[in-house]
């Protein structure tokens, strides 16, 4: 929704219709609060924003989840919720987490405003072929190990050009063993890598959460989109422009320390001194960062004391994140120095979370339970951090300013975050599993 | 859109790696419903105090930097967010053209829409225009987009890769829209094969 607007005046100014608003889907998650819904949205900048998208869709015949909808959500959350994120199909949305779509093997990209309005109008985008880049992910994770530190460690092995100009294919056992919901974390990131998006072959575990939602096909439709999806997968042998082979048994929890994606470490590694780039810009950039985080080379970041624990955002915000987070923190205090949010994808997570009583754990633990939205990842919707906070967030950006101006941030995985939160400083969560 | 032809300006220099659209404009700004005014928060967080007081070191505030069309910046520019305000911020700022080693995919395509021309050069001619430009804060050069080429300073030429459909769209001023809108019917055919696609208004 944060760049529509100026799509649908473009439709306006030449006097186009939407092409097909039955295959066109709104929903509002970057600029709400994540507050109570009954209240207005204080700040008037989004809530005009937030109107206009429920007005242009209403003028355009398209369907909107939107403030008040009880299905609405971060669209990488709720879209796929709703059975509308299917194997074959190309996704497009005007952000770059679309790429979190390719876990069902579609083609799902983020697109800039220009091309939301060429797609509304005619269903059609113009495309330079792509490069195909082979992630194989082997072995089987151990306890305390995520999707989320796949791939973080994936992005600072490649870097965050490293994916430039391909489209991601990850596979091997470590993928195949993953839930939807965990390969949508890892797809969601592929943008973090530079690449235009990222893919996982659809197989039973796609099939079984399509099942039966809202927008899936049903009846001897099902069967017949069933058999198409079966022929997706890439052929046996088939070769790809590059690869990257991941040992999944060898890897830790993941964390950022620096100011773009790449700059992770396992946990226990100290932070890298800039001395340790390979030529003077990258010595640069790393010297940079830890001015920009405060941070000293050689030191670790188990221990650093944090102000803010984040859990939510496209990447992490689903109930399976939840349900992890929650097991970390039942029965636990978070500590009196953090202030801890969490913060669901969807309506649609959240009562399936207070079906559950995760919501009790997280509240009787001192934690924030708050409405479904994009949040403290974008800092558009008044959730932000004050400069100097540090943060760890289980979302996927850590660039400066990205939770608030001068706010720094810490990206991990769910598990990471909530046992940070109990210890108020990063924790490794393997000494309390 | 307007006509890229022929450009020679003085050169910005933003000798950093993987400049992110957060940094290009904070996501802050994107509650706006227009596409006007983005210039003044380019790079807001580099270019002003906490109080809204210029930041004097910084390039953008520098006397030379005024007018230039040219921004000469490190690797992976652009990278992050799909926010297209990026270039409309840079585009109302003034410039016309980035030179850098490479450019991130998404920001690359938004460019290009907006008449803003991302050149992408090899990585010792980036190196050596980031020297030059230490050593002569006026120092200009020619890109012409016809022929493909940025002239340097000494009457060099160097040759610049251009997607010929893009090439095509900015030396005559004419968006990608257009040319969609004229393949109707081959939509609608393919549409027409497609029984199984989505359709959310059930009807």
């Amino acid at each position: 929704m944060k760049s529509s607007p100026q799509a649908f005046e473009g439709l306006r100014q030449r006097g186009l219709k939407v092409r097909q608003p039955s295959r066109t889907i709104a929903t509002t998650d970057h600029s709400i609060p994540t507050t109570s819904r009954s209240l207005p949205i204080l700040d008037p900048i989004a809530a005009t924003q937030v109107e206009k998208l429920e007005s242009n869709c209403r003028e355009f015949g398209i369907p909107c989840f939107g403030f008040h909808s009880e299905d609405q959500g971060i669209v990488h959350v709720m879209g796929p919720e709703l059975g509308l994120t299917q194997p074959g199909m190309t996704v497009v949305c005007g952000d770059s987490h679309t790429a979190t779509h390719g876990a069902f093997g579609a083609l799902a990209f983020g697109i800039g405003t220009s091309q939301v309005e060429h797609v509304l109008a005619t269903q059609c985008l113009l495309q330079q072929p792509s490069q195909s880049f082979e992630v194989r992910v082997d072995g089987v994770l151990k306890p305390g190990v995520t999707a989320k530190d796949i791939i973080l460690a994936l992005i600072s092995r490649i870097g965050i050009g490293g994916g430039t100009g391909c489209v991601l294919e990850y596979r091997g056992s470590a993928i195949s063993a993953l839930s939807m919901e965990e390969r949508m974390t890892i797809c969601n990131m592929s943008i973090e890598g530079g690449a235009r998006a990222g893919l996982i072959a659809p197989d039973d575990t796609t099939y079984e959460y399509i099942h039966g939602r809202r927008y899936a096909p049903q009846g001897a439709d099902w069967d017949a989109a069933v058999a198409r999806w079966r022929a997706l997968p890439t052929d046996e042998g088939a070769t790809y422009d590059k690869s990257i082979l991941i040992d999944a048994d060898a890897l830790e929890p993941m964390i950022t320390y620096g100011t773009n994606p790449g700059m992770g470490i396992s946990i226990s590694q100290p932070v890298p001194t800039p001395d340790s780039g390979k030529d003077a810009i990258e010595r640069d950039s790393i010297r940079k960062a830890l001015d920009y985080m405060a941070l000293e080379g050689g030191k670790p970041l188990l221990g650093h004391p944090v102000n803010v624990v984040f859990i939510g955002s496209c990447t992490n915000s689903r109930i399976s994140d939840l349900r992890q987070a929650a097991a970390v923190l039942n029965g636990r205090k978070v500590s009196p120095s953090v202030r801890t949010m969490v913060v669901p994808g969807s309506q649609e997570v959240k009562r399936q979370a207070e079906a559950e009583g995760l919501h009790e754990i997280f509240r009787a633990a001192g934690a924030e339970w708050r409405e479904a939205g994009c949040s403290m990842c974008i800092a558009m919707n008044g959730d932000q951090l004050t400069p100097g906070q540090y943060c760890v967030s289980t979302s996927n950006r850590n660039f400066e300013g990205r939770q608030g101006k001068g706010g720094r941030t810490f990206l991990a995985s769910p598990l990471t975050a909530a046992a940070t939160a109990i210890q108020g400083t990063v924790a490794d969560v393997r000494s309390i599993l | 859109m307007n006509p890229f032809t022929l450009l020679t300006s003085r050169v910005v220099p933003l000798p950093i790696d993987n400049i992110d659209t957060d940094q290009i404009i904070p996501a802050r700004f994107l509650k706006t419903i227009s596409k006007e005014g983005l210039d003044r928060n380019l790079f807001c967080d580099w270019r002003y105090h906490e109080d809204g007081s210029e930041q004097p070191d910084f390039i953008l505030n520098k006397p030379e930097a005024k007018g230039a069309q040219i921004l000469l910046a490190g690797d992976n520019f652009g990278c992050g967010s799909s926010r297209e305000h990026a270039p409309w911020a840079l585009t109302q700022f003034g410039f016309r053209a980035i030179l850098s080693s490479s450019f991130a995919d998404i920001f690359r395509g938004n460019a290009l829409k907006n008449s803003l021309l991302p050149v992408v050069i090899p990585e010792d001619v980036k190196q050596e225009l980031f020297a030059l430009r230490e050593n002569d804060a006026n120092l200009s050069i020619t890109i012409d987009l016809e022929t493909q080429t940025l002239s340097l300073p000494d009457g060099r030429k160097v040759e610049f890769p251009v997607d010929p459909f893009a090439k095509y769209c900015l030396l005559n001023g004419v968006d990608e829209l257009g040319y969609l809108l004229k393949h109707e019917r081959e939509i609608a055919a393919w549409e027409a094969r497609q029984p199984w696609a989505l359709n959310t208004l059930g009807a």
